[in-house]
């Protein structure tokens, strides 16, 4: 056995895959990954099925050290400074750390989630059929927690394959796409159109289980309390400040905030990535564009694969490398500090 | 049936999921036929349906729309909700043993005094009543009960507590609960029990299901240590009663 060895990460990083489905009914949340493009994207890159459990990483930087043998990783999601070794690296690509050699990623540039798959998947025990961490449930394998330095993830030795990169859609920057509901007849139009003509930004008070947003405050016309209903991930609540909150991957299974319209599957992972500060704008669409979408969007998902090829010379990672942009210096706006403050959903409790 | 049931609302959760709202409020009759419809579905499947929520007055639908688009799917659920009414289906009856009050139940005496009665009184309502799970929602385990006394429905906490305790037994409004992992609650806090309601490595993982019935017995600190031990252990410290 290969293993990865964690010498540094910073909060908001942990083991995720495609998710647990099947315990909603019992409170049980799917976790996981925010991202499931980027998810699959860097299994794809070492041969992994697409939603294998693979290293999420948060906004911040993470190193990793290869022990006991080679270790091959897939890298993908937010661009980041990395390297190996010394040697610069570049994002959609497949890269083998030698025993010993050091990954360091830097801070999360134009998104907040970047995705480290390994070659022969991460060993654990799955719970649910998942390995994919709910740190509130005590759930995830090989820790049911965040990755923290030390953290060692056993693999199989890197193989003799060819290093490997992935071409994906450019991502488009348009407006987060919704379906209008459950409930936004709660809402008057006036409301309906503050939410659809407002610039709003993701709050640096965000966790994987929601994100608040900052914009114009919206009222509600019955008052804020619903009877509690079940949640999705991108439900689009509005507690009694008005700001909303949108439910992400470790959402909790019920709440009792009205929902005004939810984040269509296809835009969740573009939506999860938007880093706080940087505004975006909500664009509502009818059930049946949006359903064409997630059928686009799953056929994406599907042929993945046939995106992967070999790199065959040293020139074309260089191409790679000027593609994904890494000599730029932006830093996320994002301060490490909030960014482990509680939830928002935590100071409420249950409804 | 003497009149033919309102129809529930199609409410779109996104574009995989459907909620089905058969009321506005909390309300008995509209839990009921949330259950009846979650039951139809378990034994009549629809190719597509993924999982069900069940919450006080909705069903929450989750599909495949690769599988089922959201009109066809809502036709049949709107059909097979005519069929969702509350019955005499036998259920599962749990008896629920739990320590009241001191540091068990730190909210005991103020519940006591804010409805001018005795702790003990507040204890015999509580434990007279007869319950059921609602829906489990929020954390894995957390168990929504109706069928609080009336006399104990008050208003939540102004300051809603960061943590409280696994176990703990609480009232919220109109509705009692049990919760299982500890956790922030603005609910007030009258017991414990041993009984994990969600418990990994032990078989069932998940204790209660939507529908089941539920009355507590009030034991001693004592009697709560120990069950707590046994139930660490992985022992089923609730009573299951004959089904009814």
């Amino acid at each position: 056995m290969s293993k990865l060895v964690i010498s540094a990460i910073g909060p908001a990083s942990s083991v995720q895959d495609g998710g647990r489905y099947g315990a909603q009914r019992y409170g049980l949340t799917p976790s996981g990954a925010m991202d499931r493009l980027a998810l699959a994207a860097a299994n794809g890159l070492v041969g992994n099925a697409p939603f294998a459990a693979a290293i999420e990483i948060g906004p911040f930087g993470a190193s990793f050290v290869a022990r006991q043998g080679a270790v091959r990783v897939g890298l993908t999601g937010a661009s980041r400074n990395a390297a190996i070794a010394g040697r610069s690296i570049a994002s959609d690509t497949s890269m083998t750390l030698a025993e010993g050699e050091i990954l360091t990623l830097g801070f999360a540039r134009g998104g907040s989630f970047s995705y480290v798959a390994i070659e022969g998947g991460i060993a654990g025990e799955p719970m649910f059929g998942s390995l994919a961490v709910n740190a509130r449930a005590a759930l995830g394998s090989p820790y049911p927690r965040p990755l923290q330095a030390g953290d060692e993830l056993q693999t199989t030795p890197a193989s003799s394959a060819p290093e490997r990169r992935i071409e994906l859609p450019r991502r488009v920057d348009g407006p987060i796409r919704v379906v209008m509901g459950p409930q936004d007849d709660e809402f008057a139009d006036d409301a309906k159109h503050l939410f659809l003509d407002s610039e709003w930004k993701i709050s640096a008070i965000s966790d994987r289980m929601g994100y608040r947003l900052e914009g114009p405050a919206m009222e509600h016309l019955h008052g804020h309390n619903i009877v509690t209903d079940g949640t999705v991930n991108g439900s689009i609540q509005v507690p009694g400040n008005g700001q909303p909150i949108v439910l992400m991957a470790d959402r909790g299974t019920s709440g009792g905030y009205p929902k005004i319209a939810t984040v269509i599957t296809a835009d969740f992972g573009r939506f999860a990535q938007i880093p706080a500060g940087t505004g975006f704008r909500f664009q509502a669409i009818s059930m049946a564009l949006a359903q064409a979408e997630l059928r686009k969007f799953a056929e994406l998902l599907r042929t993945l694969p046939d995106r992967v090829k070999p790199i065959e010379n040293f020139d074309l990672n260089i191409e790679a490398l000027s593609d994904a942009n890494v000599a730029g210096s932006a830093v996320s706006a994002v301060d490490i500090g909030t960014w482990q403050s509680p939830s928002p959903a935590d100071a409420s409790g249950p409804d | 049936m003497l009149a033919t049931p309102p129809l529930p609302r199609l409410l779109p959760s996104g574009d995989a999921a459907i909620t089905v709202e058969f009321s506005r409020t909390i309300d008995d009759v509209a839990n009921q036929r949330v259950l009846a419809l979650d039951r139809i579905l378990a034994r009549e499947t629809i190719a597509g349906v993924t999982e069900t929520v069940p919450t006080y007055r909705s069903l929450l639908v989750h599909y495949d729309p690769l599988r089922i688009d959201f009109d066809t799917l809502g036709v049949k659920l709107v059909t097979l909700a005519e069929q969702a009414l509350p019955s005499n289906a036998k259920t599962r009856r749990w008896r629920i043993p739990v320590v009241y009050g001191g540091e068990h139940g730190i909210d005991l005496e103020d519940v006591a005094k804010i409805l001018k009665t005795t702790t003990d009184d507040i204890v015999a309502r509580h434990v007279g009543g007869d319950y059921r799970v609602a829906m489990i929602g929020f954390t894995p385990g957390w168990s929504y009960l109706s069928g609080l006394d009336t006399s104990l429905r008050m208003p939540r906490r102004q300051n809603p507590r960061l943590l409280t305790p696994a176990g703990t037994v609480s009232v919220g409004g109109v509705q009692a609960g049990i919760q299982c992992l500890a956790g922030p609650s603005g609910w007030h806090l009258l017991g414990r029990t041993a009984v994990r309601t969600y418990q990994l490595h032990r078989d069932p993982i998940f204790l209660l299901e939507p529908g089941d019935r539920v009355t507590f017995a009030a034991v001693d600190a004592a009697t709560f240590a120990e069950q707590d031990r046994a139930a660490a252990a992985g022992e089923i410290v609730a009573e299951l009663m004959a089904h009814e």
